[in-house]
């Protein structure tokens, strides 16, 4: 007997917790339990009061399990809100990653080169290295770091996506 | 400003305000402030148990025979972890349960102190939810959030981590208002317009069935009554999980038994041809359903849950409702009666469904030799349901037999362990269902093997005077093991035979109960009847026929229409795939 292997989508969805101890174990850990792909997750308080926060998880699954995915969420009891921006329509998705290439010479140069056209800022630089600050969304910076790698990447740092839904209306 | 008390003073407080009259539980170092707080008051009853899972399911029988939440209050470390199988049945069956469990001083948490385990941790997702509270002044809120997350919504364990040094600290306590929090609010009542929705379905349907479940219990006490009337007025057949057993009573015409694994012939045959399934408070548990893509293939599905979760899990329904199954099916009666509606013309459909009744799936040989385990079963169902009883059940054979052939009439008086299926869950449940309803004949429907996983609390039972009957149908197998091992496994009894069984008579007297014998067909109906007259608790060690299995069944991963109705359809070796399936 062999195990099946399964249609699977993308989806990214937008979760408002309550920002209390646990909350982000009670989440990644229902996905383990349940069998679910997190594939980005990102957190931070977005209120004045810090008492809520947004959580990003980018998920992929069958169009099932992607609406399993969602309502497992939304059960939770810190869980204010899920939306499925994916699901919802039209938003950007944005990433952010820190990157350092170590070299002399040429490969040197060329990073500097590239950087510029991926719009990425110098960060910090030593006589044979560069930290480079890139933010786009998740294709672009896969292609910046595949690029580095030719010409000298050591270490790589990622945010994970955030994402928001386009035009004037809150989720 | 309220004056100053300390946390363990304030748990007592707020556990009283909450109208808690009994706590089920267990000392030990982390709680032994509650425990002296418990000692100076005489307004919450405690009752000692011998082990803290005994505690768990204590509370869950006393919650699902009283609608009351079950409280329970044990230690860190082993205490909490001992309980973890309880909690984890009450999630499975949604019963609302508080849990109350010591933890080492904060300043302590973490360093790997005695008897210190991240309760939280282990019990984050066996719970509805949980918390860990820090600040004795947040813990008045805390419980009283706690029992309205346990009671509201799909029910389910809550767990309250409480470390000694905020039982000991200082705060004051005031009884809140409104404990809802903004995050948490379930919906209860259903959408109109998907009301109005289901109701014409029903209206139009030719072949439809009512699938009841748990919620329909958990709904209350009325959702049984309008089930009864919803059955009534649409004419359609009534089939119900094993958690949902006494929602719909069994004498009825309408109701046409369980579904599922174990459930009736014309159950499973009536859901594989029905034209519309409306799906009350139950999930399309796999026990149920069987192979997915042979379910009921030709049917529209309305589901109604309060669990939006629960809505497209196994199954795609063309009409899911979220809201709470009662006040749904109310608003459902409300409206056809106001359309004036009449049912289709149902009669083709019951011609079917008599049809299917008249293989009578539930026979079983009869035998003057050895007690047969089903007719033991209906023998005490004879002897009994005048005085309602209520009957816990443990895990196994016996207890697909006691659904099968134990007909109820009324909710909350068939306590079992259906999702997590705990072996040991009968004894203490029925304690605690006796300690909530102390003039009610209380029967423990058990097996050999199954009532030795939480046999010390023979011992509370001794305790409180608590009359408890344990009826076990002693086959000296693990029986459902054995009877998987004949159908899947060439009859190879790898380790599932009882060996160096206790006296059961013997160990009755030990702990004080009444012990009783019945071995021959003929004693049959004379020993129920000693076991019904004797006072106090008593246990019965009714030797039945030992190599008897479990009919009618789907197999694990077949459909409903392919169901085994006798052993002698019974094949002895199954494939990989077969064997995969749980």
């Amino acid at each position: 007997m062999h195990i099946k292997p399964e249609q699977k989508e993308r989806h990214t969805l937008s979760v408002t917790v309550d920002n209390e101890a646990g909350v982000l174990a009670r989440i990644a850990g229902m996905f383990t339990a349940r069998g679910y792909n997190i594939e980005s997750l990102t957190v931070a308080d977005i209120t004045e009061d810090e008492k809520i926060s947004r959580i990003t998880i980018v998920t992929s699954g069958t169009p099932s399990v992607i609406e399993q995915v969602v309502s497992q969420l939304d059960r939770l009891v810190p869980v204010h809100k899920v939306v499925d921006l994916t699901e919802l329509g039209p938003h950007v998705e944005r990433e952010l990653a820190l990157v350092k290439v170590a070299g002399i010479g040429d490969h040197r140069i060329e990073a500097l080169r590239l950087a510029e056209v991926y719009r990425a800022r110098v960060i910090d630089a030593t006589i044979s290295s560069f930290v480079f600050e890139v933010t786009g969304g998740s294709d672009k910076i896969d292609k910046f770091i595949e690029l580095m790698r030719e010409v000298g990447l050591i270490e790589v740092a990622r945010t994970g996506v955030v994402a928001i839904a386009r035009g004037k209306e809150a989720v | 400003m309220a004056s100053e008390r300390t946390g363990a003073d304030i748990l007592i407080e707020a556990l009283t305000d909450l109208g808690v009259e009994v706590v089920f539980g267990y000392p030990g170092g982390a709680v032994l402030p509650i425990y002296d707080a418990l000692f100076k008051q005489k307004r919450i009853r405690h009752i000692l148990v011998r082990q803290e899972g005994g505690a768990a399911h204590a509370a869950e029988g006393y919650a699902r025979s009283t609608g009351k939440p079950g409280v329970v209050l044990v230690t860190s470390g082993p205490g909490a972890t001992n309980a973890v199988t309880g909690i984890t049945d009450a999630l499975m069956d949604s019963i609302p349960i508080v849990v109350i469990t010591g933890q080492v001083p904060t300043s302590l948490i973490g360093t790997d102190a005695f008897q210190e385990c991240d309760t939280i941790g282990i019990t984050r997702h066996c719970t509805k939810h949980n918390y860990l509270v820090k600040d004795p002044a947040e813990l008045g809120a805390i419980v009283h959030e706690a029992f309205h997350i346990a009671t509201s919504g799909r029910p389910g364990p809550v767990l309250i981590d409480l470390p000694k040094d905020v039982q000991v600290a200082s705060a004051s306590y005031r009884k809140p208002g409104n404990p809802a929090r903004h995050s948490y609010r379930p919906q209860v009542k259903a959408d109109p317009g998907l009301i109005e929705a289901a109701v014409e379905m029903l209206a139009a349907a030719e072949r439809p069935i009512l699938y009841t479940g748990g919620g329909v219990i958990n709904s209350g006490p009325g959702a049984s009554q309008i089930l009864r009337e919803l059955a009534r007025i649409t004419g359609a057949p009534v089939t119900s999980t094993l958690m949902g057993l006494g929602a719909f009573p069994a004498s009825s015409p309408q109701w046409i038994g369980m579904l599922g694994m174990h459930g009736t012939y014309e159950a499973n045959m009536a859901m594989h041809g029905a034209d519309l399934i409306v799906a009350l408070g139950s999930r399309f548990d796999d026990r149920v359903t069987g192979r997915l893509d042979a379910f009921s293939p030709g049917s529209k599905k309305i589901h109604v849950d309060i669990d939006r979760s629960s809505h497209n899990k196994n199954v795609r329904v063309d009409l899911p409702i979220v809201g709470d199954v009662g006040r749904a099916m109310e608003d459902m009666v409300k409206l056809w009666k106001a359309r004036q509606h009449q049912p289709q013309n149902l009669k083709p459909w019951w011609t079917r469904i008599d049809e299917w009744r008249d293989r009578k799936s539930l026979s079983y040989p009869e035998s003057v030799k050895e007690i047969m385990p089903q007719h033991a079963i209906r023998r005490l169902w004879e002897a009994t349901h005048a005085r309602k009883p209520i009957i816990t059940t443990e895990v196994g054979q016996h207890q697909m037999w006691a659904a099968q052939h134990f007909d109820f009439e009324a909710p909350n008086k068939w306590l079992t362990s259906g999702g997590l299926g705990t072996m040991g869950y009968g004894l203490p449940a029925a304690i605690g269902a006796q300690v909530g309803n102390p003039n009610a004949l209380v029967i423990d429907i058990a097996g050999e093997a199954s009532i030795l996983m939480n046999i010390q609390e023979m011992s509370t039972a001794t305790q409180y005077r608590l009359p408890v009957k344990v009826f076990i149908l002693n086959n000296e197998y693990m029986g459902m093991v054995r009877q998987w091992q004949d159908l899947t496994y060439g009859g190879r009894y790898s380790e599932s035979y009882s060996e160096a069984l206790p006296d059961f008579v013997k160990l009755a007297e030990a702990y004080g109960w009444t012990g009783l014998r019945i071995e021959d067909p003929a004693d049959l109906d004379a020993g129920i009847a000693a076991m019904l007259d004797a006072p106090g608790p008593v246990m019965v060690d009714c030797r039945v026929a030992k190599l008897a299995n479990c009919f009618p069944m789907i197999p694990s991963g077949a459909a409903h229409t392919e169901m085994i109705l006798q052993a002698n359809e019974v094949s002895g070796e199954m494939d990989d795939e077969a064997k995969a399936l749980v």
